[in-house]
């Protein structure tokens, strides 16, 4: 009977008023692959950040082998013989491999003998874990799977028992994943436990032995891989909420306000996060794209909304094409009638250091009704800020008070308030009631709802399925940089929660 | 012919003497900016360890104690910024411009205050000053046609600090990319959270790549005030400093080529005064100002990227905040 | 646990912090002061009476605040778009080349009430032209403005040593300077203010440039917090994302704010050439440049702050000049030193004091640092 490698045993652990963890419970089994599944902010990196000692639990008990382990910094992890690969790799960029394996773990303070045992310490791990790689090569001319390696040899070499993986495939083409997860069986082989923290549930039925479900802070049940099934997982990753639905009347859509075609975003890596999207959008309808966050709708509405260029593809806004791949002005856009809600309401949609008038013109600051000649208009602009603040129900309603002071809801409600009163023929609203309290997430809803009931085009863009099923007339899914599905409505949690975990339409059906 | 060559020794050797405080400077500069802390408060350093090493060396009638006093004064400026920068998480370049201040100011007053010459240090001689070092058999070498002059005039006959300045180079160059402790200084100034991820403490590589700075401020100052000059006068240091930063840029913050960088700007340097008074074919004669003006010319040419890109360390003047 | 940066009432942040990172640089400063022998209240009685003590005394103040005010409001506008514009000294002294070329040109051809919107002009415009490469490569070409201004600095230095030495120094002189300026060229004092109030002022410099330094404060006032170049320059300022959403240009907006920055540095020259010396001599600009860095800061780059930093500089200045008669061991560089501890404190180390201020408040009144009083604390 294999025994435990790593147990947690009623850990809890708490931000302010966020319980990221609730009284966990985890038993991973010796030489065994185990994954970790859970939509975004379930609490899975919180748990694993915990177990390499970048946090403290506020209460429970880590058992390594069986013996109860203090773990207070990444160091007590690495003695313990817990090693992580980070999502974002921990790597210096212009070392070469064996430079970032040795960092930390040198041994002595001059560079040539140490490299000199790295290297064949590293050539004995890379033939038995098949994880080659050029000792000497620079990281930053190595494609984005070899570097994984790197980061897995590193914690290999500081001898890892126990390897915690976060989110490995992300940033992996589909066949660099398949030699990772060859890599991983290898491992098991030697008699190494995995722990795989993914969202992905074909990775979890393609490698793992047994799986355990988070949500919402509280790990919702252990099954083993064998046991189960992508549908099953999907429901209680996805769980059964009772929505809140609102009140809305049939949608009346006209033409296409909003065309997209073929358009492929690229990050500043160079690897393709929005892969030969199509769709459109109607007047008088809500689209909704449903995922999970990481899967290329950020860069969708960044490059729709101008602010960050695409490769190739086109996007026509009211049969007029907007210039994507090359100089495209937001400023423009506004003037053409799209509106742009952003996923980052602190860095993006709103200057917090302004007072709320302020930034209830940002973006639309260069109107004549907010300016005389040169000048901005502050009695204009602080009756129609007043207006804005009374019809949204912002509070506190003052309008000189600095944006930082008020609440996440109540900073939601200032951007939707200045986009969606400009009248746009276009509205691309992302995360809409992230960090937003009850009761404003109802308002916010009913007023998105309302700019469809005029006419408008809608954009949706939510991680919360609930709300994409609550607002949307259309449902599409992105996984992987691609729209993978597209639903009605009345779709089911669990039909949507496999699209989202990348599982194929037909596959759905098993 | 012949009197060419000798121009030419003789450039050459006022090329080595220029560009030493220069290149301690630039090196001492490397050292922070490389693990990440920008820093353009060298002038300050410089000047201070200057004004140090000018007061003790002339109380104590040594040298070495002078430069001892040099470096202590110039390590305590560098742990100010570093306070300043790392545990304090300030703006670096503000930090760096107060301290050029303070420097440029308190050197004036102390001298003044201690010594009432108008703000030097008396004149050191003798023990008190780093005197010329002969090589063995410069003398007799001298008369030798070409090779002589070399040996006897340009390779010998400078001051230990010389020496130590050139000798820095490879010892630098050897500390960064052959130690432990260089493997680390590179990886805190490109990626901080690697480093801290590993278990090292960001905080006290930064600290001991500051002090690095501080000592080898003090031994240019100390350069400058008893061994170039015979005691410390008034903003001695007259924008060498800020030179320096523009040399450790030409030269990507690498060891070697900040040498190269340095003997450039000090050959500059040497033959600006010989240039006044020689005219150019189809230019005629060229300002002696704009000799002295371009280093900083060639800086700003190098940062429009005209001579290929300097890339900075990564996470250079960043302060370090741990991921939450 | 706590925010790296703690939350205090309004007051506390724009009033108190402020005035302790002063205190503060003032109580280093004193220390200074000891460590040359003297007593540190008596150099602070003299340097007050200095700088106060009389109409000339006081006029001397504002004629070096005049100074400070124009590039302080240089540094400061600069900083409400995130650039730190050290060349302000470099800025200053080619302003007064372009400002010497019209009053040398016209002096005697037109009064000084025609020459003088001239070389506003031509200060400015010179002003801003020094500012504009290193604005276009830090645009442009990502190069980092603070050294290159510097190298402008020192390029400014050898520029100006070049011309006063050769084309612009009369023929028959051996001092560095240009020709003196015929009465065209001369700005008329502004002394009769104090003399109708029963002051005497007798040669004190303090002449009309320092209305247009208040005029230029209420223009830097209006543009940065009135109109829509002021409201995107700020934008950028706080947040680089936020201004690209926003539909902002960065590239415009950063070389117009240099430009301007540039501009109004180089406005100083009117007080020092036009007002004061009536001919432009080598390093006329002597650190204002620099001492406008310290003085922005401190006013937390806000016209109605840097008027009286301004005036608080002019004062160590012309109290200073007082005090090296008094206790020749601390002379002018004095002044320095106290510029580099405001800097130090006001600018890198403005945070210092933050934590310990913030529990005094906490635990005095925990709503008016937004917490609320919890049971324990979490690890």
């Amino acid at each position: 009977m294999a025994e435990a490698a790593i147990e947690l045993i009623g850990i809890n652990k708490s931000f302010g008023a966020v319980r990221a963890n609730r009284d966990i419970h985890l038993a991973v089994k010796k030489g065994t692959i185990h994954g970790i599944v859970g939509e975004n902010g379930a609490g899975k990196s919180t748990l694993m950040s915990i177990l390499y000692g970048f946090y403290q639990a506020d209460s429970g008990e880590i058992r390594v082998n069986g013996k109860p382990t203090r773990i207070a910094t990444p160091n007590d992890a690495i003695a313990a013989g817990i090693g992580m690969v980070h999502q974002h790799f921990m790597l210096v960029h212009n070392f070469t491999v064996v430079e970032n394996v040795i960092l930390g773990v040198e041994g002595e303070p001059l560079l040539r003998s140490s490299i000199a045992k790295a290297r064949s310490e590293l050539q004995r791990l890379e033939r038995e874990y098949g994880l080659e790689v050029d000792p000497d090569a620079v990281i930053e001319t190595l494609p984005v799977g070899l570097q994984q390696r790197v980061e897995i040899l590193k914690a290999l070499y500081r001898g890892a028992e126990t390897l915690i993986l976060d989110e490995p495939t992300g940033v992996l083409t589909p066949a660099e994943a398949d030699h990772l997860f060859r890599i991983l069986r290898q491992l098991k082989e030697q008699g190494k436990t995995v722990v795989l923290i993914t969202h992905k549930l074909r990775e979890i039925m393609a490698v793992t032995d047994n799986v355990s479900v988070m949500r919402q802070g509280t790990m919702v049940a252990t099954r083993k891989t064998a046991e189960t099934t992508v549908g099953e997982l999907a429901e209680l990753m996805v769980g059964r909420r009772v929505l809140l639905r609102v009140e809305k009347g049939e949608a009346n859509p006209g033409d296409f306000k909003l065309v997209v075609e073929d358009l492929t975003v690229r990050d500043t890596r160079g690897v393709t996060m929005v892969d030969d999207v199509s769709f459109g959008v109607r007047a008088g309808e809500i689209v909704g794209i449903a995922g999970v966050a990481g899967n290329g709708q950020s860069e969708l509405i960044e490059a729709i909304a101008g602010i960050r260029a695409a490769v190739s593809g086109s996007v026509l806004l009211d049969g007029k094409p907007i210039d994507v791949t090359g100089k495209a002005d937001p400023g423009e856009l506004r003037e053409r009638g799209l509106a742009h809600v952003p996923e980052d309401r602190h860095h993006v949609g709103l200057v917090l250091a302004f007072e709320e008038n302020e930034n209830s013109i940002l973006g639309y600051h260069d109107q004549q009704k907010y300016l005389n000649g040169a000048f901005l208009d502050i009695p204009a602009i602080r009756k129609d800020a007043e207006d804005k603040v009374i019809k949204y129900d912002i509070r506190p309603a003052d309008i000189r008070l600095k944006t930082a002071n008020f609440s996440g809801g109540n900073q939601q409600k200032i951007v939707l308030a200045r986009e969606m009163e400009q009248d746009p023929d276009v509205l691309i609203v992302g995360q809409p009631t992230r960090g937003v309290d009850v009761g404003a997430i109802e308002f916010i809803h009913r007023r998105l709802i309302e700019m469809r009931d005029l006419g408008k085009a809608v954009l949706l863009v939510s991680v919360e399925l609930d709300e994409i099923r609550s607002l949307s007339d259309r449902i599409l899914v992105m996984f992987d940089g691609r729209i993978v599905g597209e639903r009605g409505p009345d779709a089911t949690e669990g039909e949507l929660g496999l699209l989202m975990a990348g599982v194929e339409a037909k596959e759905a059906a098993e | 012919m012949m009197e060419a060559y000798t121009v030419l020794v003789q450039i050459a050797d006022a090329t080595v003497r220029v560009s030493v405080p220069l290149l301690l400077a630039a090196l001492a500069g490397l050292y922070s900016e490389r693990s990440g802390i920008f820093d353009i408060g060298l002038e300050g350093k410089m000047l201070a360890g200057a004004f140090a090493a000018g007061a003790a060396a002339y109380v104590s009638g040594s040298a070495w104690v002078g430069l001892g006093a040099a470096i202590i004064v110039s390590i305590a400026m560098s742990l100010v910024h570093g306070v300043a920068s790392i545990t304090y998480r300030g703006n670096q370049i503000v930090s760096g411009v107060a301290i050029n201040f303070i420097a440029s100011g308190s050197t004036v007053i102390l001298g003044q205050a201690w010594f009432h010459q108008g703000g030097r240090t008396p004149s050191v001689s003798g023990a008190a000053r780093f005197g010329d070092i002969a090589f063995p058999f410069a003398d007799a070498i001298r008369p030798v046609p070409i090779i002589g002059p070399i040996y006897s005039n340009v390779i010998s006959g400078h001051s230990v600090i010389v020496y130590f300045a050139f000798l820095m180079v490879p010892f630098t160059w050897w500390v960064l990319f052959r130690t432990r402790f260089g493997l680390r200084l590179r990886a805190v100034g490109e990626n901080p959270a690697a480093v801290d991820t590993a278990g090292i403490s960001v905080a006290w590589l930064r600290y001991r790549a500051v002090i690095c700075t501080g000592i080898l401020t003090g031994f240019a100052g100390a350069y400058l005030s008893i061994a170039q000059q015979a005691g410390f006068v008034k903003e001695m240091s007259a924008g060498r400093g800020f030179i320096a930063l523009a040399a450790l840029i030409f030269a990507k913050w690498k060891p070697v080529p900040v040498m190269f960088a340095c003997l450039l700007f000090g050959f500059l340097d040497a033959i600006s005064i010989r240039w006044q008074g020689i005219a150019l074919p189809g230019i005629g004669k060229l300002p002696v100002q704009l000799m002295q003006a371009l280093p900083y010319i060639l800086t700003c040419v190098l940062l429009a990227g005209f001579i290929g890109k300097a890339i900075p360390p990564r996470a250079g003047g960043v302060p370090y905040v741990k991921e939450r | 646990m706590s925010a790296p940066y703690a939350k205090l009432p309004r007051w506390a942040d724009y009033g108190l912090i402020p005035l302790i990172n002063l205190i503060v640089a003032f109580l280093v400063a004193g220390l200074v002061v000891l460590l040359v022998g003297e007593n540190p209240f008596d150099a602070a009685v003299i340097l007050i009476k200095g700088a106060l003590g009389g109409g000339q005394n006081i006029a001397y103040t504002l004629y070096y605040a005049t100074n400070f005010i124009f590039t302080g409001l240089a540094v400061a506008i600069a900083f409400h778009c995130s650039l730190f514009n050290i060349g302000g000294e470099g800025q200053a002294y080619v302003g007064g080349l372009g400002l010497s070329i019209v009053c040398l040109a016209f002096d005697g051809i037109f009064p000084w009430w025609i020459n003088f919107p001239l070389a506003i002009v031509a200060s400015a415009l010179f002003g801003a032209l020094w500012a504009l490469i290193p604005a276009y490569l830090q645009a442009k070409r990502g190069s980092h403005i603070v050294i290159t201004t510097i190298m402008f600095n020192f390029i400014a230095a050898s520029l100006m040593v070049y011309l006063l030495v050769g084309p612009l120094k009369p023929f028959h002189s051996q001092a560095p300077q240009t020709r003196d300026f015929l009465p065209g060229g001369q700005l008329p004092k502004l002394g009769f203010i104090f003399e109708w109030m029963g002051m005497r002022v007798r040669t004190a410099p303090f002449n009309v440039s320092f209305l247009l330094a208040l005029v230029a404060s209420v223009f830097v006032w209006l543009l940065v917090w009135r109109t829509r170049f002021g409201y995107e320059l700020r934008t950028m300022g706080f947040s680089a994302d936020a201004a690209r959403y926003a539909g902002i240009n960065e590239a415009r907006t950063i070389i117009i704010t240099m430009m301007i920055s540039g501009g109004l540095a180089g406005l100083m020259a009117t007080n020092v050439i036009m007002g004061d010396q009536h001919h432009m001599a080598l390093d006329f600009a002597s650190g204002a440049g620099f001492v406008g860095i310290a003085v922005a800061l401190m006013g937390r780059s806000h016209p109605f702050g840097i008027i009286p930093a301004a005036i608080l500089f002019g004062m160590l200045y012309q109290g200073g000049a007082d005090l090296s008669f008094e206790m020749p061991e601390i002379s002018r560089d004095m002044i320095v030193i106290i510029q580099g501890l405001v800097i130090l404190f006001a600018g890198a180390l403005e945070h210092m004091f933050r934590p310990a201020i913030q529990a005094i408040f906490a635990s005095l009144s925990p709503r008016s640092v937004g917490v609320e009083a919890k049971a324990g604390r979490g690890s």
